[in-house]
Parts: structure tokens; C-alpha cells; sequence
């Protein structure tokens, strides 16, 4: 990832013969077009700056909050091998926010500016991390669904039009392939255990089927994004296309875990061939986007908590890096 | 609203015998910490053998729209090449 420090050597100048702003954008969509990446020091529309700012910190916001819900579990992982996966996973989430706050810093906003967004609640992140753990087996729903559904989003940012986010989401990817698949493995273990946990295992599916299929973001219809964000290649496939397919390969998962989707109306299309689902709770999924969830306060406190309770760290460290500087200026 | 740390470039050598590349930035307040950092954000799976940080600043790095005036100059010599000599089939050791 190049970055905004970079970028301070100099604008770059408009070039010859493309005075006009409209001559320049048609140039960058015919780079787009032709799939050349866009790199930092790349002339782009302000919008497509914009964009890409705003969804990029979302994105990386969503890896930082994302480590609440999960973290919630550490201490009561039931094995120490959880355990340690659990860690691991955990400080993947964090290191996944490091490389996309990294990107975002690319395109001019600085990281302090970021953090700022999202602590004064100014930011969103994915809906999905307000909603509580409340049982072990939440631990395996969400490596399974909400980690699943990730990649699903993701695999296609990979070949996103901006470079920055572009390889940042490569590594991501390579990353998250863990996570879905240690979820899955809690799922089955609990699937194949006594009673008590096929039932823990069901609830947790109960709880986490729906606010997963949501991740996607609204209908294609109700989507004032997509149209523009596809010009661009930064978005490559729309909303309802991705959580069909998510919706389509999870379906058989759940059925051979021996676990029921909590949906009626869910059945194989045969002409459409594809699983088809009932309506989606919308007022849900606004409600919760507008701060009416159920841990929206809490996951925004404990974000606050730890900014705050990190302060004086990053203030000793910042003097100690100061007072060493003068030390070797000062040296003879 | 509280300033960043200063931005370090990181790059990782993956095995003994090979380069280190670029694989991306963190904040640090000091060239050691940038170390810690890189390695707890970029080597959680055996990454590399070796760190380097640089300080973001000082890379100067060439401008896109000087790319055709720095690089075009090559595209024509592909005399360069040991491809654009045609040597008959039966001489060896070439």
C-alpha cells in the first residue's frame, strides 16, 4: 500500500491537452474500462475518492468492532485449542483494520480523522456486529455466516479498480478462509454433540440467519450505490447477486449440519434453480443501521473505553520517541 | 482530534536468499516500534525472515504522468532481448 505521506511531494499535474475536467474523467473511465488499476497518485473524480474513503473505512471499522462481539468468548473458550484459534482469529479481525485503514489513508484522509469518524458514531460499520453473542455456539455462527458472508462480499473487491484496496483485500481473503472454516468446524462439532448443544447450535443459527443475509446491504432496487460504484469496478457483482450466492452454497451446509433455517417460506427453485428465500425484515436492518440495535451503545463505548484507556500508551510513546531524537541530535 | 504516529513503509524479505518487498505502512512513534508493528500486522503467518521499515517521507517515488517519458524509451529495443537473435537450430551453446 503506497500512502497519503507519499502524496505530499507533490499534486500531480493535470496533463497536456486534457484541460478540462470532463476530458479528464472520460480518460479515467476509459482506464477503468480497460481494467488499469488506479493508483494513489492517479488523477480521479473527487466522487470516486469519496467513495472509495467512504466505504474503506466502513470496511476497516467494521474489522475493528467486528473483534467485540468475539472477543466476548475468549476467556470462556471451552478448550484451550478454541482458545488459541479464537485468539488468532481475533488478531487477524484487528490486523485486517490495520491494512484497510492503511488503503483509505491513501486517498487523503488520515488515520487519526478515521478513528474520529467512527468513535463520534459520524461513521457506520457492518450492522451484523450489534447484535450480542450470547452462547458459545455464536462463536461458530458467526466464523460461518457473518465470515462467510464476508468473503462472499469480498472475493470480488479483490479485483476492485484501486490498487490500494485491491491488495489489501487479496490478503484479507487469503486470511478470512480460516475463520469461516473453524466457524463451520464449532457448528459441527456442536451438531454432532448431546442434546443441550444441538440445541445451542440451532439457536445460534435462529439468531444469525437473518442479520447475515442482510449483510449484503439492501435490495438491488433500494441500492443508490451500485449503478455508479460498478462503473467504476469497484463493486463487480450487485447486492441480491451475491447473497443469492451466499444463500445458495450456505443452504446445503445447514442441511448437513442437521440444522433448520429459520425461514418457511425457503425452498430449491427448481426453474430458477436456486434456493429462494422468504421476504427480508427491512425495518430490521435500518433500524439497527440507525443505532436501534441491540449492542450499538455498548460496541461504540467500549471502542471509546479503549481509545481513552490507550491514551496515556500513546502519548509516553510519542514522548519517548521525541526525548530519543533529541538525545542523537544533541550527541556528539 | 489527537495526530498519527509517523507512517513507516514495510517490506519483507519471504525466505533466505530472496528480496524484500513492499507488502504495505503502519503508524509508528519510532523506527523499532514500526518493527513490532510489522511484524505483529504482516507476519502472522510466516510471512518473512527479515524487516525492513522506511520512514513513508522519505521514498520519492516517480510520477504516473511521467511513466511514458521515463519508461517508453525501452519499448522499441527489443534487440536487448537474447530472443531477437535467430541462431540456426543445429549450433549449440548458445
Amino acid at each position: 500500500m503506497y500512502t497519503q505521506a507519499l502524496d505530499t511531494h507533490g499534486q500531480e499535474p493535470l496533463p497536456a491537452g486534457a484541460g478540462s475536467s470532463a476530458a479528464l474523467a472520460q480518460r479515467f473511465q476509459e482506464r477503468i474500462d480497460v481494467e488499469e488499476k488506479i493508483e494513489p497518485k492517479s488523477w480521479m473524480p473527487d466522487a470516486y475518492r469519496q467513495t472509495l474513503i467512504r466505504q474503506i473505512s466502513q470496511h476497516a471499522h467494521s474489522e475493528i468492532v467486528g473483534m467485540l462481539p468475539e472477543g466476548n468468548w475468549i476467556t470462556r473458550a471451552p478448550t484451550l485449542r478454541r482458545k488459541a484459534v479464537l485468539i488468532a482469529k481475533v488478531q487477524d479481525e484487528g490486523g485486517h483494520g490495520m491494512y484497510l485503514y492503511s488503503a483509505a489513508e491513501t486517498l487523503g484522509i488520515s488515520r487519526a480523522e478515521m478513528i474520529e469518524q467512527l468513535l463520534s458514531g459520524a461513521a457506520r460499520y457492518s450492522s451484523i456486529f450489534n447484535y450480542p453473542t450470547l452462547s458459545w455456539a455464536d462463536v461458530g455462527a458467526i466464523g460461518w455466516l457473518v465470515d462467510g458472508a464476508a468473503i462472499m462480499n469480498q472475493i470480488p473487491i479483490c479485483r476492485c479498480s484501486y490498487g490500494p484496496y485491491a491488495r489489501a483485500m487479496v490478503r484479507i481473503c487469503k486470511e478470512e478462509s480460516f475463520h469461516q472454516r473453524q466457524g463451520f468446524e464449532i457448528m459441527l462439532t456442536l451438531a454432532q454433540g448431546s442434546e443441550a448443544q444441538r440445541a445451542m447450535a440451532q439457536d445460534a443459527l435462529q439468531r444469525w440467519w437473518w442479520p447475515s443475509i442482510m449483510m449484503f446491504g439492501p435490495s438491488d432496487a433500494d441500492s443508490k450505490h451500485t449503478a455508479q460504484s460498478m462503473r467504476w469496478k469497484i463493486k463487480r457483482f450487485s447486492n441480491d447477486e451475491l447473497r443469492q450466492k451466499f444463500i445458495d452454497i450456505t443452504v446445503p451446509q445447514a442441511q448437513f449440519l442437521g440444522l433448520t433455517i429459520p425461514d418457511p417460506a425457503l425452498h430449491w427453485d427448481e426453474a430458477a434453480q436456486h434456493y429462494l428465500i422468504g421476504p427480508i425484515d427491512w425495518n430490521e436492518f435500518h433500524a439497527v443501521l440507525a443505532g436501534h440495535g441491540p449492542c450499538n451503545r455498548e460496541r461504540l463505548e467500549a471502542r471509546r473505553a479503549a481509545h481513552e484507556a490507550g491514551r496515556w500508551v500513546r502519548e509516553a510513546a510519542a514522548a519517548h520517541a521525541a526525548k530519543e531524537r533529541s538525545r542523537q541530535s544533541q550527541a556528539p | 482530534m489527537s495526530s498519527d504516529w509517523p507512517l513507516f513503509e514495510v517490506f519483507i524479505r519471504s525466505r533466505s536468499g530472496l528480496e524484500h518487498k513492499h507488502v504495505g505502512s503502519v503508524h509508528a512513534a519510532d523506527a523499532r516500534m514500526a518493527i513490532e508493528h510489522a511484524r505483529d500486522v504482516y507476519t502472522r503467518r510466516q510471512e518473512g525472515v527479515s524487516l525492513w521499515v522506511v520512514r513513508s517521507v522519505d521514498i520519492v517515488a516517480s510520477d504516473p504522468e511521467e511513466a511514458d517519458a521515463l519508461f517508453e524509451p525501452a519499448r522499441d529495443k527489443v534487440y536487448r532481448h537474447p530472443t531477437f537473435y535467430a541462431i540456426p537450430e543445429e549450433v549449440k551453446n548458445l
